[in-house]
């Protein structure tokens, strides 16, 4: 249920922390402790924006031809040392949707690219992470709306019991992420991007051995390689993954099973989401999670109503500031059981026997066989240390050449959309183009029902940074009640929630919760990213009645200092 | 009206305090609230500007809770948006004015914050003293202090000794499935509907895998008790609300209902039978006139309010239509000071006397292979409140003198009318009474409730000709009783032999008012 995001259920996989902390189960996406990482990187550079380019088809003759034309030479040169000719302009060392993304813009940009792929096409995301999940949330949401009574009540509607049949709903699943692969693949073979099947591994500067284990290696050179190899789940130690009764998000998403009581260990974007399937669905579930309190990773306030919307009022307990110490999966007649250790003590706790446990604590980076060793590289818990530009550090912190590293394996924001904006900030570069991702202006979203979004700072880290910087923030709210298409759908329940500096207008981050709170986010994203002020949003016009207007009324309500600076845009008459 | 608060302060002086805010809801003068320097007011703030009232969604704190500055405690639903309201002191929520669903006004005091918990009993007398002082919204009606002037059970209360506090564990119907392990296993949901229910875990069999508490154990836990007299309940609720009901809709069930409906079902797979006796009352009757007589004078006329029929739906005295001959309505507006009994409780205790010269009909059988012999006899007798039925349970019925007995009963139905009966108050019957005839009914019968052995169905009283044996044509006041028992553990034999005890009690009835 990565959601959107790729694998990691954090917004940004705190690498800081994972080392003070060992306490990585939690899923804990202290965006507090992260945030300032960025901002640190953003004080001293503009960030420049991602352009936004359009990605016009090509046929395959054109794409070869812009390739074949671009890359510096053709020939295999196996010899050690880095190469003067190159097969290509560019090698990707994974089909995520972080390869992918970068793929279509260096073709875009006249680049001679290969993508390796040593598993399925699409990677995490759109095999085992956003795509399929989304599939079931889609199934969750109904089947939750169809047995709320009050709800049908409430809008007219008589509808008799509504049931389900697991193996279409894992079907309709499977079926999503069989035909997102296929579009994805074809993408790629439409532009002329070769598509490598096997392992990659670098084997020296620029050089890159690909091929299937234990068959005869190819090995390729490229002007440029970019690491897009991603996650893989999480386990802690002492938890035992049997696949059936002990699983993964990875597991989850094929819907084997729906067992009557499931413990779901992290309360992150991924266990949220699971247990909004799980629950639509029938099972009960209980929360495990090492924090003091659930969802960690949000603002505090958006917690807060989201625990009161999709926890307490559903089939739901949790357990907290507690680490499962060890489960054991189901077998000879026993159920699942969980030790719990207290968090802060390192007493047991407490056991649980239940039916089955997901381990959702987040995601650990996949850059094992990569060979990074050859070019004197060392992983920090298995991530690929990389600057601000994506350029991968080698173990003397030197920048290596002609090496970069997106997404998951790099851990700075383990989203699959981050994966994809980072890709295409690289291959900018490539061209010749200076490019940092603002990574601020990355939008994260949570499927649940209703749904949970965000862009930017929350109001801790907010609070934080002006505290640092000396200058006060605003905080404006708006509330789903007041907005009319809400009512009509009869989901009033959910607020927005704006921070901004009331001197400059700067939004510094915006948090909501409700229907189609995924949706609505990327007006504010957008805003950030293109350094829109609140004053300047605010008239901008949305079509009444429409969700946007909880956005709009935010702006609105939102005081600025009469001082700060209108934009120099002027008007135009048509 | 005061006596009703004086009443219940004095003699269920173990209540919590919410339960005699609810009773003293008919406080005679509100009185300001007297706040001492460490009790804190917590206001219904103003939310937005065009606020005037807010109506408490949840209260996420419980009275006796601690609070820290800053953290919620409880969420308020404005004109426009639910709310979380802080908590602006540290401290302890001591007790709370308005009740999840109520409106207060802007300003007005919702709840009280103590510093410390000792201070937490000073700031619950004050709320007792001045819950007049809260109005409840009109929507809402806050009818609790109205259903107790409706009690319809015919009570005898006195200023004598308090009633002995006989709670615990009684009997065997407490079934605590992990006596031996020291935790109960139940699934989330099981543990909110038992929070929600008031059932207590610990004493609920789990069905789920390796005896997990599941949700429909916590459901039949509650309506084991409330079941009770299944077909009666049917009977009796239908006319309770002829104008409630939306021809032509279909209604799904309660949780509830649908533990009722399960637990129906469930009744089948006892092998049950029936036997009726007719049992003459003239003697039972007279013992109560003459009891009631003691009293009448101190008799209050409480409010007169034209009582409807579901307000009235008790299944307690039932003999009010022979006694009041106009309307058992005017007799249940009645409250009864002093030294009373209540039929209800003249029954459960000849009821019980008679069981423990018959220890079968008092048994159950839990497993299909034994006999469960209770120790304790406790009578379970249903009651119908809003939809729905619960039986409070008369605990040894059989050793508690009549009248505590009557305060006894009192008691339990304003508790169950406030919904605030304790999980032994109505699960830990071992033989259940049912009676319908304050209706007329003369004849029913009854559905056996789980986990327990016999239930009496008692038809109404009334007068009868009848041959005597010295050839005459006579007229006698004759109720019909019928009871459904359990075959596996009680006989035929048993039940007449029961019941012949039980006729003889009650025709010479000196024994119940010792």
């Amino acid at each position: 249920m990565q959601t959107s995001f790729s694998p990691l259920s954090t917004p940004h996989l705190p690498r800081s922390i994972l080392r003070s902390n060992s306490n990585l189960r939690s899923c804990a996406i202290r965006k507090e402790a992260l945030g300032f990482h960025w901002l640190a990187e953003l004080r001293n550079r503009e960030s420049r924006r991602i352009r936004i380019v359009s990605r016009k088809p090509r046929t395959r003759n054109q794409a070869v031809i812009s390739a074949s034309a671009s890359a510096s030479a053709s020939g295999v040169d196996n010899g050690s040392g880095a190469p003067t000719s190159f097969d290509y302009d560019l090698v990707i060392i994974g089909a995520g949707v972080g390869g992918h993304g970068a793929a279509l813009h260096a073709v875009e940009n006249g680049l001679k690219t290969a993508i390796v792929e040593g598993d399925v096409m699409g990677g995490t995301c759109v095999n085992r992470g956003c795509v399929p999940s989304k599939a079931l949330l889609a199934v969750s949401g109904r089947m939750r709306e169809l047995r709320d009574e009050h709800h049908m009540k409430a809008l007219g509607l008589q509808v008799a019991a509504a049931g389900y049949d697991r193996q279409a709903v894992a079907d309709h699943a499977n079926n999503l992420a069989s035909k997102i692969r296929g579009n994805l693949t074809n993408s790629l073979k439409a532009l002329g991007v070769d598509i490598l099947t096997g392992f990659g591994t670098i084997v020296g500067p620029q050089k890159v051995k690909y091929g299937k284990v234990g068959f005869s290696d190819n090995v390729i050179t490229a002007k440029d390689i970019i690491i897009a190899t991603g996650s893989v789940p999480f386990v802690p130690k002492g938890i035992e993954v049997d696949g059936k009764t002990v699983i993964t998000s990875d597991h989850a998403l094929k819907l084997e099973f729906v067992p009557d009581w499931i413990a779901i260990v992290g309360s992150g974007y991924i266990g949220l989401e699971f247990s909004d399937v799980y629950t639509a669905l029938g099972s009960e579930v209980t929360f495990i999670e090492a924090l003091d309190q659930l969802m960690p990773g949000f603002d505090p306030e958006i917690g807060k109503l989201a625990q009161r919307v999709l926890i307490n009022p559903r089939k739901i307990d949790f357990h907290t500031g507690v680490f499962a110490t060890k489960i054991t999966p189901a077998k000879d007649g026993k159920p699942v059981i969980i030790e719990l250790t207290d968090a802060k003590t390192k007493e047991p706790k407490d056991t649980l026997e239940v039916d089955a446990a997901l381990i959702a604590t987040g995601r650990a980076p996949f850059t094992k066989g990569l060979g990074l060793e050859n070019i004197n590289v060392e992983t920090q818990r298995g991530f690929v240390p990389v600057d601000e530009r994506m350029r991968v550090i080698d173990a003397d912190g030197n920048l290596v050449p002609h090496l970069y590293c997106i997404g998951d394996a790099n851990g700075k924001l383990m989203l699959a959309h981050a994966a994809s904006a980072q890709g295409i900030s690289v291959v900018e570069q490539l061209t010749g183009k200076d490019h940092v991702l603002n990574h601020l202006s990355i939008p994260a979203a949570c499927f649940t029902h209703p749904e949970i979004s965000m862009v930017g700072l929350t109001e801790p880290q907010a609070k934080e940074k002006a505290k640092r910087e000396g200058f006060e923030i605003s905080i404006a709210k708006t509330s789903f009640k007041a907005n009319t298409k809400a009512l009509a759908e009869n989901e009033g329940e959910g607020l927005a929630k704006l921070i901004y500096r009331p001197d400059n207008g700067e939004i510094l981050g915006v948090h909501i919760f409700g229907m189609h709170a995924a949706d609505l986010i990327h007006e504010a994203s957008n805003a950030i990213a293109l350094g829109t002020r609140v004053q300047d949003i605010k008239f901008a016009v949305h079509a009444h009645p429409t969700l946007s207007e909880v956005l709009d009324e935010l702006y609105k309500s939102a005081k600025v200092n009469s001082n700060a600076s209108r934009p120099d845009s002027k008007p135009v008459a048509v | 009206m005061s006596h009703s608060h004086l009443l219940h302060t004095s003699f269920i002086p173990t209540a919590p305090p919410s339960l005699r805010r609810r009773l003293g809801g008919s406080a005679p003068t509100p009185r300001p609230h007297q706040i001492q320097s460490k009790i804190r007011e917590i206001f219904m703030p103003a939310l937005s500007s065009t606020m005037t009232e807010g109506k408490i969604v949840s209260w996420i704190k419980s009275e006796g809770d601690k609070l820290a500055k800053g953290e919620s405690v409880v969420v308020v639903e404005s004109d426009k948006a639910d709310m979380d309201v802080e908590s602006f002191y540290d401290g302890y929520l001591a007790a709370i004015f308005v009740d999840e669903g109520l409106s207060a006004a802007v300003g007005s005091t919702i709840a009280l914050l103590a510093e410390s918990e000792d201070e937490i009993a000073l700031a619950q007398s004050q709320k007792t003293s001045s819950s007049g002082a809260v109005s409840a919204p009109p929507a809402n009606n806050n009818d609790a202090p109205k259903v107790l002037d409706e009690m319809p059970s015919p009570v005898a209360t006195a200023a004598t000794p308090a009633v002995q506090a006989s709670v615990g564990i009684l009997g065997s119907s407490a079934h605590p499935a992990s006596e031996g392990g020291k935790r109960v296993v139940a699934s989330p949901y099981a543990k909110k509907l038992a929070k929600e229910l008031g059932v207590d875990l610990r004493g609920v069999v789990g069905s789920g895998p390796n005896g997990r508490v599941v949700a429909k154990d916590v459901e039949a836990a509650v309506a084991a008790v409330k079941v009770s007299s299944g077909g009666a309940t049917v009977v009796a609720s239908e006319p309770a609300k002829p104008s409630g009901v939306e021809l032509g809709s279909v209604v799904p069930f309660t949780t509830m209902q649908s533990a009722v409906s399960r637990n129906m079902l469930e009744s089948l797979a006892v092998p049950t039978f029936r036997v009726g006796y007719t049992i003459t009352t003239d003697a039972l009757d007279a013992l109560y006139k003459k009891n009631m007589k003691s009293v009448e004078q101190d008799i209050i006329l409480q409010l007169l309010y034209p009582m409807s029929l579901d307000r009235e739906m008790l299944f307690a005295p039932f003999f009010k239509l022979r006694l009041f001959n106009q309307s058992y309505y005017l007799q249940n507006s009645f409250q009864i000071k002093s030294k009373g009994v209540t039929m209800t409780a003249l029954l459960a205790k000849a009821t019980a006397l008679a069981l423990v010269k018959h220890p079968a009909v008092n048994s159950s059988c839990r497993d299909g292979k034994s006999f469960t012999y209770n120790s304790h006899i406790n009578v379970a007798v249903a009651v119908a409140i809003d939809g729905g039925l619960i039986t409070p349970v008369l605990q040894d019925a059989d050793k508690i003198d009549i009248y505590s007995l009557s305060r006894k009963w009192k008691e339990l139905v304003d508790k169950a009318r406030a919904k605030q009966l304790q999980p032994n108050e109505y699960t830990t019957g071992t033989f259940t009474l049912s009676n319908l005839g304050m209706f007329g009914v003369d004849r029913f019968d009854a559905i056996l409730p789980p986990g327990t052995g016999a239930i009496m169905a008692v038809g109404a009283s009334q007068p009868t000709v009848v041959g005597t044996k010295d050839g005459r044509i006579g007229m006698k006041t004759q109720m019909q009783v019928n009871v459904t028992a359990d075959h596996r553990v009680i006989y035929g034999a048993d039940l007449a032999a029961f019941l012949q005890t039980l006729a003889k009690i009650i025709e010479d009835p000196k024994d119940l008012t010792l």
